[in-house]
C-alpha cells in the first residue's frame, strides 16, 4: 500500500493571489495555492519565507489585505479562527499550546468545543441530556487516544510529559474536532529520530484512516519528501515552486533558494 | 461461592478445553470470563458470550478449511480475540502455537516453518506487516487472520481476513453445518495435543515444548487445589501468551476453575490497569514487585514529615509481626495485633490499593530468586505472595510454597503429583501430569531432558532440605566442586550477595579452585547516595572503587552473607574468601554481561586473568589495565591498582537441637 494509490479529489481550499504585510514588511505576495481533498501538502521554504503567515490566513488569524480564500465554495477575506474551526479546520502550533496543568483527555476534550451544543452553565451540570452528550464527545476523545497510542497518560497532566508526547496530544486535540483540514505548523521540529517516525506514522495514518487533508510546514526535508503527495515552496514571500515531491526536488529555484544565491 | 455451590466440572469428562468452555457456558453462563479494556472502558464478556464467539470463530476457521491436526499460531499482545482463537484451533482439533509478539521478523520465520503453521491469528498492522516479510519463506502458511483492522484497510492480499470477517463467514457456515462445531469438540481428548509452546531460545535454538489437554488441565488443577482458587478470581494478563506462565494462568487455570481473565488496554498501561482492577491473583516475575515496592519508596521520600514518620513507624510494626500474622502464628503478642490492625487503616491498605492489591488473596512469583527483603515487604503487607517453581516442560508448576510455611530461600514443596528426585550431578528431576508428551520434531532433544518412565531434567541443580522444601541453587552445568570437595554453586553466592542494596553485580569463582572468591561491583546510585551522606568526597565509580570506607562497607555485606552460608550445611563450604572490587562496572557493551544482563562468568574470568590470579596468591594488590567502550563506540583503556582484602571464615553450625 503505497500514498500515490489513495484517490485525491477535488479543490477544497483555494487561496487567490494572497498578499499579506505588516507595515512596511511584506510577508505574502500574490501567492495563490491550491489544496485538494486527501491530499497532504507540505509548504517548505527557508525561514522566514512566510510559512506560517500562509497557514495564519487560512484558519483566519491574519486578514490578509489582498486577495480571497475559498473554502467550501465560500469565498472570503477575513473570517474568525473560531468561524474556521467550526467550518471543519483544526491545527497544531509550532510552540506547542496546550493547557499544561490540564490532563491529557481534558486536553483533548477542549478540542470538542466547537461541537459542544450547550452552554457553561448546562456543562456544569453532569445530568440529563448533558451526560448523554458528554458521554459522545468522551468517546470521540477515546478514539482519538487509543489512534494515537497514548492511553498510559490519559489522566497525566500535560506539562509533565517530554516534548514529543505534548506534540502528539497537540495533534490529538486537532483532531478531537473531527476536522476535514488539519494544518499542522511544524509538527516535528525538536524531535529525535524514533519520535518523528511514529509522528509520520501517525500523519499519513490520519490521512488514511480518515481521508482528512493534511497541510502541514516542515523543515525536515527527509519527512516531507516521504509523506507529502505535493509540495509547495515559498521564498521571501514569493512561491517559487509548487509540485509533487521528485519535481520539487529537481526545481533550480528551490535548489538556490535552500543553497543560497544572491538576491 | 457459585463456583461451590454449582461445582467443580468433572475433569474425567469435561477433559479438553473446548469441553471446560461449553461447561462453563451451560452451568455459569452469566459469569464474566474476560475483559478488556478498550476505549478507557472494561468490556466484559460472560462465558456464554465467549462460547458464541469462539464457535463463530471455529466455524469461519473451518470455512477457510481448517483441518485437524493443523497448527494456528497467534502473535500479538493479550487479547481475548487472541486467547479464543486457541481456544477455536482446538476446537477443531487443531493446535494453537502462541508466538513471542516482540520477537522480529526473521525469529518468527523459525518458529512458523518449523512448526508448519497454516493459518496465523495476528494483533495488527504490525504483526501483519511482519509476517508478509517472511511469508514467502513460509510455505505452509495460507491465511494470516487480523483482530485491529486499522491501517489495513488497503491490504489487498487474498489471503488476509479480518478476525471479524472470519466470524461472520463462521455464521453462515454454521446453518449448512448446525452440528459440526459439537461434534467437533466431542471428537478432542485428554490425550490430545493441545498446544506447542517454543522456549525462548536464549539458549541455544528455540524448542517446541508439546503439551497435552491432559497435561496443562491437570498441573492448573493441581494448582488450583494446592492454593484453593475459585471461579470468582480475577487475573489479569500481560505476561506473553508465548509464554507457558500466561498459558497457564491466564487460559488453564481460568477454563479450569471458570474465573475471570482481564487483558489491559496496552502494554503501557499494564500498571494502571492493575490499580483499576484490583485482582485477587496475581502473578508476576519478581522484578515488578521489585519495580512497585521502588516507586513506592521514592514517592514516600517525597511525602510530607508526618506521612513519612507514620509511614516508616508502621512499616516496622508489619516488619516485626506482619508475615507471622499472614501465617496464623499463634505467639503475636496483643498490643502489635493492635497496632497491626491500626496500622491497616492508616497506612497498609492505603498502600494496598495504590498498589492494585486492595482485593489480593494470593500472589506467585517464578523466574528467578526474589530478593529476601522484597518477598518480606509484602508478606508484612498482608500480601500472600509465594514462590514458585517450574518449567514449560512441567506446563509450569513443581513447587509451590505451601501457606503458613514459607521460607524464604526456598521455593516450597512439590504440588501433589508431582515426584521429584536429585540426580547423582544434583540437578533436580521430576515426574509430573504436567510434564510434557515431547519437543516438537526433536526426539533427540527429547530423548536427552525425558526418560522412558517420565523422569525430566530441569538443569537446574538443587536439594531437599529438613523440611522437605525445594532449594534451587543454580543452573546444573554451573554448578562445580571445591577442591576440598565442597559444592560450589556460583549464582546462589552472586544472588545472595546482589541481594544486599549497594552490590550490583558479584561474580564467584571456586570451581577447582581451593576457596570461592569473588569480583564485586557496587550500585553506583546505593553507595553515592551513602558516600555524600558520610560526607565522603568523590569523582565517581572509579574513585569510589578503591576508597577502603567502600572496601569495609561491602566487606560487612560479605561478611553477613558467610554467616549465612555457615549456616547451611550444603553450602557451608563455599564461604567468600577473598574478594576484591572491580574497577569499573561490568558492561553489556565489552562483552561482559549479557544483554539481559546476565554476568558471563568465563568471559569475566578470561578478561582480567590476572586477577583472578591474585585472588588466589598472596597478593594485596594487583594492577590491571583493561578496556573499555564507550557509550559512542570509541574504545579507551583504564589502568588501576586493585586492592583485594580477605573476608572472615565462620565455621560450619551445628544445629541447634
Amino acid at each position: 500500500m503505497s500514498v500515490s494509490e489513495k484517490q485525491i479529489g477535488d479543490v477544497i481550499l483555494r487561496c487567490d493571489n494572497i498578499s499579506l504585510s505588516f507595515g512596511g514588511v511584506r510577508a505574502l505576495t500574490n501567492i495563490s495555492i491550491d489544496v485538494r481533498e486527501h491530499e497532504i501538502l507540505a509548504i517548505i521554504g527557508p525561514n522566514g519565507a512566510g510559512k506560517s503567515s500562509m497557514l495564519n490566513v487560512i484558519n483566519g488569524v491574519y486578514h490578509p489585505q489582498e486577495g480571497s480564500v475559498t473554502y467550501q465554495g465560500q469565498t472570503r477575506r477575513a473570517m474568525k479562527p473560531h468561524e474556521t474551526a467550526r467550518h471543519g479546520i483544526a491545527r497544531t502550533f509550532q510552540n506547542i499550546a496546550l493547557f499544561k496543568g490540564m490532563s491529557v483527555l481534558d486536553n483533548i476534550m477542549t478540542g470538542r468545543y466547537t461541537k459542544m451544543k450547550r452552554n457553561f452553565l448546562w456543562q456544569a451540570l453532569y445530568v440529563g441530556p448533558n451526560l448523554k452528550e458528554e458521554i459522545e464527545h468522551r468517546e470521540v476523545c477515546e478514539r482519538v487516544i487509543d489512534f494515537l497510542q497514548i492511553e498510559n497518560i490519559r489522566k497525566t497532566p500535560v506539562g509533565r510529559l517530554p516534548y514529543g508526547l505534548q506534540k502528539r496530544v497537540e495533534l490529538g486535540r486537532a483532531l478531537a474536532a473531527e476536522p476535514q483540514l488539519l494544518l499542522l505548523d511544524e509538527p516535528m521540529a525538536g524531535m529525535n529520530v524514533e519520535e518523528k517516525e511514529d509522528m509520520c506514522r501517525f500523519i499519513l495514518d490520519v490521512n488514511d484512516e480518515f481521508g482528512t487533508t493534511i497541510v502541514l510546514i516542515e523543515h525536515d526535508m527527509g519527512v516531507v519528501m516521504d509523506i507529502s503527495d505535493r509540495v509547495a515552496v515559498l521564498d521571501y514571500g514569493k512561491k517559487i515552486a509548487d509540485g509533487s515531491p521528485a519535481e520539487v526536488r529537481a526545481n533550480q529555484d528551490v535548489i538556490d533558494a535552500y543553497l543560497g544565491v544572491a538576491h | 461461592m457459585g463456583w461451590m455451590v454449582r461445582g467443580a466440572p468433572d475433569l474425567s469428562v469435561h477433559d479438553t478445553f473446548p469441553k471446560l468452555m461449553l461447561y462453563h457456558a451451560a452451568v455459569r453462563g452469566a459469569h464474566p470470563a474476560w475483559r478488556e479494556k478498550d476505549f478507557g472502558i472494561w468490556q466484559t464478556w460472560n462465558w456464554s458470550e465467549v462460547a458464541q464467539e469462539v464457535r463463530a470463530f471455529a466455524m469461519g476457521l473451518k470455512a477457510l478449511g481448517f483441518r485437524r491436526g493443523d497448527r494456528l499460531a497467534i502473535v500479538g499482545d493479550n487479547r481475548p480475540h487472541l486467547y479464543w482463537s486457541m481456544l477455536a484451533a482446538q476446537s477443531l482439533g487443531g493446535v494453537p502455537v502462541p508466538m513471542y509478539q516482540d520477537a522480529v521478523a526473521n525469529e518468527m520465520r523459525y518458529v512458523l516453518s518449523h512448526a508448519e503453521v497454516r493459518f496465523a491469528v495476528v494483533e495488527d498492522q504490525e504483526q501483519v506487516d511482519k509476517l508478509l516479510e517472511i511469508k514467502s519463506d513460509c510455505a505452509t502458511l495460507d491465511h494470516i487472520i487480523f483482530n485491529d483492522p486499522r491501517g489495513l484497510r488497503n491490504y489487498s492480499q487474498p489471503f488476509l481476513t479480518s478476525f471479524a470477517k472470519v466470524q461472520e463467514l463462521g455464521r453462515g457456515e454454521e446453518s449448512t453445518h448446525p452440528d459440526f462445531f459439537e461434534d467437533s469438540v466431542a471428537q478432542g481428548k485428554a490425550q490430545d495435543l493441545s498446544v506447542i509452546l517454543y522456549t525462548s531460545g536464549t539458549t541455544g535454538q528455540s524448542k517446541g515444548v508439546m503439551l497435552a489437554f491432559s497435561n496443562v488441565i491437570m498441573s492448573a488443577k493441581g494448582a488450583i487445589d494446592f492454593d484453593r482458587l475459585t471461579g470468582d478470581e480475577e487475573v489479569l494478563a500481560y505476561l506473553p501468551m508465548a509464554w507457558v506462565g500466561d498459558h497457564i494462568y491466564s487460559f488453564g487455570e481460568s477454563l479450569v476453575a471458570g474465573f475471570c481473565v482481564a487483558c489491559p488496554e496496552s502494554s503501557n498501561t499494564v500498571m494502571h490497569d492493575l490499580r483499576e482492577l484490583g485482582p485477587t491473583f496475581f502473578f508476576a516475575p519478581p522484578r515488578i514487585f521489585e519495580n512497585l515496592l521502588t516507586q513506592v519508596m521514592i514517592r514516600m521520600e517525597d511525602a510530607g514529615r508526618i506521612k513519612r514518620s507514620m509511614f516508616h513507624y508502621f512499616m516496622a510494626v508489619a516488619k516485626r509481626c506482619g508475615a507471622a500474622i499472614l501465617d496464623g502464628n499463634k505467639q503475636v503478642s496483643l498490643s502489635d495485633r493492635l497496632l497491626y490492625a491500626l496500622g491497616r487503616i492508616l497506612v497498609y491498605g492505603p498502600l494496598l490499593n495504590v498498589l492494585g492489591f486492595t482485593r489480593i488473596r494470593l500472589a506467585h512469583t517464578a523466574g528467578e530468586a526474589i530478593g529476601p527483603d522484597i518477598f518480606r515487604f509484602y508478606r508484612s503487607l498482608g500480601v500472600n505472595i509465594k514462590q514458585i517453581y517450574g518449567s514449560t516442560e512441567a506446563s509450569v508448576f513443581i513447587t509451590i510454597q505451601p501457606d503458613g510455611m514459607i521460607k524464604d530461600d526456598t521455593v516450597g514443596v512439590p504440588v501433589p503429583g508431582v515426584e521429584l528426585k536429585m540426580a547423582d550431578s544434583g540437578e533436580v528431576l521430576f515426574r509430573s501430569p504436567g510434564a510434557f508428551l515431547a519437543y516438537f520434531k526433536n526426539d533427540e532433544g527429547t530423548k536427552a531432558t525425558k526418560t522412558d518412565d517420565g523422569w525430566v531434567s530441569t538443569g537446574d541443580a538443587g536439594f531437599l532440605d529438613d523440611d522437605g522444601h525445594l532449594k534451587i541453587i543454580d543452573r546444573a552445568k554451573d554448578v562445580g566442586k571445591l577442591n576440598t570437595g565442597g559444592m560450589f554453586a556460583p549464582k546462589y553466592i552472586e544472588n545472595k550477595l546482589k541481594f544486599f542494596p549497594f552490590i550490583k553485580e558479584a561474580v564467584a569463582y571456586g570451581d577447582g579452585r581451593d576457596y570461592v572468591a569473588c569480583f564485586l561491583n557496587f550500585d553506583i546510585e546505593a553507595v553515592g547516595n551513602w558516600a555524600e551522606r558520610k560526607g565522603l568526597a568523590y569523582s565517581g565509580y572509579n574513585d569510589l572503587a578503591c576508597k577502603p570506607e567502600v572496601y569495609s562497607l561491602l566487606a560487612d555485606c560479605v561478611d553477613q552473607v558467610n554467616r549465612d552460608l555457615a549456616n547451611d550445611p550444603h553450602l557451608s563450604a563455599s564461604q567468600v574468601k577473598r574478594f576484591l572490587i572491580l574497577h569499573k562496572e561490568l558492561d553489556a557493551d565489552d562483552g561482559e554481561l549479557t544483554r539481559t544482563r546476565k554476568v558471563r562468568r568465563g568471559f569475566i574470568a578470561e578478561k582480567y586473568a590476572e586477577l583472578v590470579t591474585a585472588l588466589y596468591s598472596g597478593q594485596s594488590h594487583c594492577d590491571i589495565e583493561a578496556q573499555v567502550t564507550f557509550e559512542d563506540g570509541r574504545k579507551g583503556t583504564i589502568k588501576a591498582n586493585i586492592a583485594i582484602q580477605d573476608a572472615q571464615i565462620y565455621q560450619p553450625m551445628k544445629k541447634a537441637g
